[in-house]
């Protein structure tokens, strides 16, 4: 079966800093697959360059053995690929129901139509009604995204994200801030919608990535230094020397 | 005041699962406004009252379709009166030619073909345009616009120059008997456009591109993310702005039965900026109030005095400082209240700041027009009083509407302040403010 999304030799270089160096990864189809590393290890620029928000220097990167490396964002995000962001980028000022509408509405396929009434298409509707129930924010639908609580808002995010019904999701941080409880309800939230779906995650509570990832790579200066089940990175030396030795709890 | 309001999408509250006497009152709105459009002649009849009319229906399109950029999509044109003076001299053109070739249009469908010459510019030059928003969106429209209000001086052909393109609207094929001479049946042609154009804009806003267009305005990044370009979406949206000002300009051409540089210009530009900001870029009638607003203004305080301008400037700049959310923000604001039924308890203090309100406008007015009309000494005519702006009553009388008028006024203001803040507590414990 192709991997859900491949890395192959990945360069990003801003000026003559080299952010991210030979970077290889492999998720394959239906795996939880978490990326862990130090901060300032080039996480967050794993995911910009996967989900078209910056272009590799050098490399390619696969969406369903598709080469996806160079086109826009919105084109990766129709191919089936989805993501969140570590900060909060939701539509402030629309409504937690507009804002999950929106999400579905290329999905289902409304495109840029000029010539139907939004409110009155059932499958978008329902499903939006049916993502809100999911998120837990159906009582919070008329309420502007920009007045939600902080932990609302990172379910809102995830709900965004998932709304396309992406086969690929990709979260980022997203328990990032949260209180113990909420970053509770929020891991029990993800596993449940991410059923069935290839999910990549980077996280900074251990706790999180052990409990949900069946796979791990571990992201230092660049470069993966390792990849494998928990059990492997738990044991592997050069993962506990350059990042669990400092951070290990 | 510490209110805060809540600018939702300009019809937020038109969700699914609205109560069914909210679709009433809904259609309702629509129903009351066109009929007042009807009846509006019949009450005010004189030739001035029906020019007025004439020109905020024109405005009010005009007004309504900046909005579908600003208010929707989130761009700032400084050029779009280009649209609204392509489509004036496409009608005239349009209409010049109907009479030349004989063709069996009458005059109610010329607008139409200002509107397309709208569109047919967006069309063109909007890609481009579109590409980035914010200030380089605003800067290239800037740029197009004087290039445009200065090349139609220099294409003759296209422009006729300074003298413009003028027309004859009566000699068309006439159409249920009318000849639009006549003011009125030119105010009806009006309204009818103005009723078909704010319910084309409308529902506009209530289609998916309107939608992702307020997703735009809001977070184009995240845009991206949810599989849309938000270039297309944009360049839409800028197409169906051109549109919609093409057919405002169609209607000034039939209204004035002329097109010239001015229609094109910065001014124009400026006026329409002004008039959808003051009335309130969050919701759909704000522009409407704007439109009608500015044009009466404009109207009036030209024949009352020389510096008008300087009072735009000054409404202006007191509306993007207490209310960005202009009249339709303010008005707006008072919704949860209402709901809540605590709207009451703040009324008493607006009445109590009514005065002092009122003195420190009339020092400020007194002292702007002493300061105009010290050399020419002209009466100034304020609410019925003279003064002399050489005298140094007036000067006295100024400074102490200035002063203590503000003095008052500003303690008023903290009255309302603190009304409003018991009253929006209130109406927030019983669930009425997000």
């Amino acid at each position: 079966m192709t991997a859900a999304i491949e890395v192959l030799a990945v360069e990003k270089r801003f000026g003559n800093v080299g952010i991210i160096r030979d970077l290889n990864l492999s998720v394959a189809q239906g795996e939880r697959h978490a990326i862990i590393g130090p901060n300032g290890a080039g996480k967050s620029t794993t995911f910009n360059l996967i989900s078209g928000h910056i272009k590799p220097t050098s490399g390619e990167v696969k969406l369903n053995g598709e080469v996806i490396s160079g086109l826009q964002p919105f084109e990766i995000n129709r191919r089936g690929l989805s993501r969140s962001f570590q900060v909060t980028n939701v539509f402030a000022r629309m409504s937690v129901w507009e804002n999950v509408r929106c999400a579905v509405l290329w999905a289902t396929g409304h495109r840029y139509a000029f010539w139907k009434n939004v409110d009155s298409l059932p499958e978008v509707r329902e499903r939006t009604a049916k993502i809100l129930d999911d998120i837990h924010l159906t009582h919070r639908r008329d309420v502007p995204a920009g007045l939600l609580t902080y932990a609302e808002q990172r379910e809102l995010e995830i709900g965004i994200t998932i709304a396309s019904g992406a086969t690929v999701v990709m979260l980022d941080e997203p328990t990032a801030g949260m209180s113990n409880a909420e970053t509770e309800r929020a891991v029990a939230l993800i596993r449940r919608l991410t059923e069935g779906k290839t999910l990549v995650i980077v996280e900074h509570d251990m706790s999180v990535v052990f409990g949900l990832a069946d796979r791990i790579s571990v992201l230092v200066y660049g470069h993966i230094i390792a990849s494998g089940t928990p059990e492997e990175i738990r044991r592997d030396p050069k993962v506990k020397e350059a990042y669990l030795g400092e951070e290990a709890h | 005041m510490n209110a805060k309001m809540t600018p939702s999408s300009t019809s937020a509250s038109n969700v699914p699962g609205k109560p069914a006497g909210d679709g009433l009152r809904f259609y309702g709105v629509w129903l009351l406004g066109i009929a007042a459009l009807i009846v509006l002649p019949m009450i005010f009849s004189s030739g001035g009252s029906l020019t007025s009319f004439s020109l905020i229906g024109i405005a009010i399109v005009f007004a309504l379709s900046y909005n579908i950029l600003l208010g929707q999509t989130g761009l700032l044109s400084f050029g779009h009166a280009v649209h609204y003076g392509l489509g004036g001299f496409a009608a005239c053109h349009m209409m010049n030619a109907v009479v030349a070739h004989k063709w069996p249009i009458p005059l109610p469908f010329i607008p139409l073909f200002g509107g397309l010459g709208g569109l047919v510019f967006a069309i063109i030059i909007g890609w481009v345009m579109t590409k980035r928003a914010g200030t380089v969106f605003a800067m290239i429209s800037l740029g197009i616009g004087e290039l445009v209000a200065s090349s139609s001086l220099i294409l003759r052909s296209v422009f006729g120059g300074e003298a413009g393109i003028t027309t004859d609207r009566t000699a068309l094929p006439k159409i249920f008997g009318w000849s639009f001479g006549p003011q009125v049946q030119v105010y009806y042609l009006i309204a009818f456009w103005l009723v078909l154009s704010a319910i084309a804009m409308y529902a506009l806003t209530r289609t998916p591109l309107g939608r992702i267009s307020n997703a735009v305005r809001d977070n184009p990044e995240r845009v991206q993310f949810i599989g849309y370009d938000p270039h297309v979406v944009r360049y839409l949206a800028f197409c169906f702005a051109g549109f919609f000002a093409g057919v405002a300009g169609g209607l000034a051409a039939i209204n004035f039965e002329i097109a010239n540089s001015a229609y094109l210009g910065a001014i124009q530009s400026g006026l329409v900026l002004f008039s959808t900001f003051i009335g309130g870029t969050a919701y759909f009638f704000g522009p409407i109030l704007g439109a009608i607003l500015v044009t009466y203004l404009q109207l009036g305080l030209t024949s009352v005095t020389s510096v008008w301008q300087l009072y735009f400037g000054i409404i202006f700049i007191g509306i993007v400082m207490f209310s960005p959310g202009g009249i339709a923000g303010l008005l707006m604001m008072h919704r949860p209240l209402v709901r809540a039924g605590t709207l009451l308890t703040v009324i008493p203090s607006y009445f109590v700041a009514i005065v002092p309100t009122l003195a420190l406008a009339c020092g400020v007015i007194l002292t702007i027009e002493t300061v105009a009309r010290f050399s020419g000494g002209e009466t100034i005519n304020l609410f019925g009083v003279g003064f002399k702006p050489q005298s140094p009553v007036t000067w006295i009388v100024a400074l102490v509407l200035l002063v203590g008028g503000g003095f008052v006024a500003r303690l008023s203001w903290g009255r309302i302040a603190e009304a409003w803040d018991r009253a929006a507590t209130v109406a927030r414990d019983r669930g009425y403010l997000a």
